[in-house]
């Protein structure tokens, strides 16, 4: 905090990160490390965990105390839900979403993971790549985040031996080669004793890569986002009434993807109108640019009939417009997936009804075999389904966008949130 | 190629404007739950953004204790009045007068529990099916499970085991009748995010947030405003000192901290330096382990 400066904080960019191990990988006292060796502990929060520690016995302030969710959690000793933490330094603000590892974790990774930048995938230096490795990948994969860390924790159970390492590392790249993964780093790692986490490891004189909060106040994330395909889904529409704004009609909305300007041609989907950009507002800025992931207003040239979950695109490249698509579903309920069932589908700001047409197969997560023949879809199995959508939605496929290539399911009886699709 | 990256509370701002569009879009009577405090003075502020050049779509609303501070009071009077948008005061003195509410007992009695009631029953009675909250998911662990959109049951209560994944940008505010739902705009705000985007904006807060001189008293450790509404005991002894509110809440649950901080520049110094979280001063988060997850359960903000 003594490097701190109002200056600095205004210019700070954001990464959001998820963070993936199984039970007992030290995932608790990995993100307290990041917390309190970042300096984002509170003095009356670092107390009461030291106090808990003593109380308890423990050799060490336990740092995973400091994600101590909630008394049910407590209670029975298990992570729930998703958390969210924050922390910053002097170069980044960071927001971790911290899904629990056991029980239902591919509903709970699935959801940290969708708006993620990077995930840290842990892995027990003892026990190597295990099972839940190979899932958390899968998932960090399907989910297309950008960049992947694999921290290979507990160094100093295993002497700090760079042999245990590199076996480690051979092993997950096998691996991980089978699927499609951009960016990769491997790091040796003791969350517990803060090996590599903060501070360079004094154990590992062969380690010569950098430590894990170098990576994340480093890694480059402005090609995350999607800059050459402009989609604008039109969220509201601003009619003030007013007599000074009397004709004001703007067009309300969060920019999904590329960059709009003022004079810029559009078609509006799906019904294919034509405009062009008058101007980009925002309170009582008018803006001569705007790019994702910015909230701004429209307002167009020509008076066209346009509503919530139309999209605004340019001219020049436009997305598919159809009812029939196919994704890969998370199913996120323990109530199962049903052929021919109907469901209340959300496609960014536009809401529609659909049908299941067909289950073509469930990925077996362990091995990532598909399996034709089991169509029996329940709660965090993922599968390859094909829907058929009562009116057009406008859609790209989420390996080039995942603001408009991504889809909910609700369940209209119950109002739940049931799966999760990518579109292919 | 130019720069297309957007600086942490630009990105943070235009999430927070989304979400408020969402909620416009997807609620037939939402409300904004304005304290006049710092957290919902920046929600407003983002609601005019997001709805610009027309007035803010929805009311707001102000569960009063009776037990608030003056200055707050009336910044909140003439911020509804120079934005011309709708104040609706619910009365936690009415529901005690009604005997709907029981007032606490004792030295550390507090309204702040009871504030439950008064907001249950305003969302009943004007039929609001979505309420904005100035909620941070830093402020505190229950917090930290929180959803953009939180479903409530007829009753109000959260149920933190049950809720819905929230993906991407698509936030599912299906209800059945009687439902509602609380809407928190910057969930993924910190206190410094709060500081440094009201510095940058220029936005205006109430005068307590700034260094003033008042008439405290110290109990357990606690800077305490002397008022009426907190009885002393008899070793309790009254001075002045130069102090300044970091939230505002309550004047029977709000502690104060000695402060010289007169300009936003110098709170935001002030925030970045010390070593306690905020609601290290709140009272009403002190009363158990678990306090804000009971209240929250029980329908609270």
């Amino acid at each position: 905090m003594t490097e701190f400066s109002t200056a600095g904080y205004l210019t700070m960019d954001l990464l959001r990160f998820t963070t993936a191990g199984s039970v007992d990988d030290g995932k608790s006292t990995l993100i307290g490390r990041l917390l309190y060796d970042s300096k984002s502990i509170f003095e009356d929060q670092y107390e009461a965990i030291r106090a808990t520690s003593e109380k308890r016995g423990e050799e060490y302030v336990n740092l995973a105390l400091l994600t101590d969710g909630l008394r049910a959690e407590r209670e029975q000793g298990i992570t729930i839900d998703v958390a969210y933490r924050y922390f910053a330094t002097p170069k980044r603000k960071f927001i971790i979403a911290d899904t629990p590892g056991h029980i239902q974790y591919t509903r709970n990774m699935v959801t940290g993971a969708s708006s993620a930048n990077a995930a840290i995938i842990l892995i027990d230096a003892r026990k190597g790549v295990i099972e839940q490795t190979m899932r958390h990948t899968y998932i960090a994969s399907l989910l297309r985040i950008p960049h992947l860390i694999v921290c290979v924790n507990k160094m100093d159970l295993v002497e700090y031996k760079e042999d245990v390492f590199k076996k480690i590392k051979n092993d997950y790249t096998a691996f991980a080669n089978k699927l499609e993964i951009n960016d990769v780093h491997f790091l040796p790692i003791s969350a517990l004793k803060g090996d590599n986490v903060v501070e360079a490891s004094k154990n590992m004189d062969w380690y010569k890569g950098n430590t894990l909060m170098y990576l994340l106040e480093n890694i480059k994330i402005e090609n995350d986002i999607n800059h050459s395909d402009a989609r604008f889904p039109v969220q509201y529409v601003i009619r003030p009434m007013s007599t000074e704004h009397h004709d004001y009609r703007g067009y309300a909305g969060r920019i999904a993807a590329g960059v709009f300007k003022k004079g810029d041609a559009i078609t509006v989907l799906p019904s294919g109108h034509a405009s062009k950009i008058k101007s980009i507002d925002l309170l009582d800025n008018s803006l001569e640019e705007a790019f994702a992931p910015m909230s701004v207003t429209f307002t167009l040239e020509n008076e066209i009939d346009i509503s919530r979950g139309d999209m605004i695109v340019k001219t020049d490249n436009q997305p598919e417009v159809t009812q029939e698509i196919d994704v890969m579903i998370c199913w996120l309920a323990e109530k199962q997936l049903h052929v021919n069932g109907k469901y209340s589908l959300k496609h960014t700001t536009k809401d529609v009804r659909c049908i299941i047409k067909e289950i073509q197969y469930k990925i077996n997560i362990n091995t990532l075999e598909k399996v034709e023949d089991d169509k029996n879809i329940t709660l965090n199995d993922i599968a390859r389904i094909s829907i058929k959508t009562t009116s057009p939605i406008v859609v790209d496929k989420y390996s080039k966008n995942r603001n408009t290539g991504s889809i909910i399911l609700i369940d209209e009886a119950t109002n739940i949130t049931v799966g999760a699709g990518m579109i292919i | 190629m130019k720069n297309h990256t957007l600086t942490h509370l630009k990105e943070l701002e235009s999430e927070s404007i989304f979400v408020l569009r969402e909620l416009a879009a997807q609620f037939e009577k939402p409300a904004l739950l304005f304290s006049g405090g710092k957290d919902s003075i920046v929600c407003f502020h983002l609601a005019r953004k997001a709805f610009a050049p027309s007035k803010i779509p929805f009311p707001l609303v102000h569960v009063d204790t009776g037990h608030n501070f003056e200055e707050t009071i009336t910044f909140r009077d003439e911020l509804a009045k120079k934005y011309g948008a709708q104040l609706i005061v619910g009365s936690v003195q009415q529901s005690i007068d009604e005997g709907k509410a029981i007032e606490e007992k004792g030295f550390s009695a507090s309204r702040n529990i009871l504030q439950t009631v008064t907001l249950l029953e305003t969302i009943e009675k004007y039929k609001f099916d979505a309420c904005i909250g100035g909620a941070r998911r830093d402020e505190e662990k229950a917090r930290a499970k929180e959803r953009f959109f939180s479903h409530r049951d007829e009753f109000g209560q959260w149920d933190p085991k049950n809720q819905r994944p929230e993906l991407w940008n698509l936030f599912n505010g299906r209800k059945h009748v009687a439902e509602h739902f609380r809407i928190f705009p910057i969930s993924n705000w910190t206190e410094m995010d709060v500081w440094q985007y009201i510095l940058q904006e220029n936005i205006e807060i109430p005068s307590i947030y700034f260094t003033h001189e008042r008439e405290c008293f110290v109990r357990d450790g606690v800077i305490y405003a002397h008022s009426h509404v907190i009885p002393l005991k008899p070793n309790e002894k009254v001075e002045k000192m130069q102090v300044r509110f970091r939230t505002i809440g309550d004047i029977s649950c709000t502690g104060a901290v000695l402060s010289k901080a007169t300009t936003l520049e110098e709170i935001v110094e002030e925030v970045a330096s010390t070593r306690v979280t905020e609601r290290g001063s709140r009272i009403d988060d002190k009363r158990s382990e678990a306090a804000m997850e009971d209240r929250k359960k029980a329908g609270y903000f």
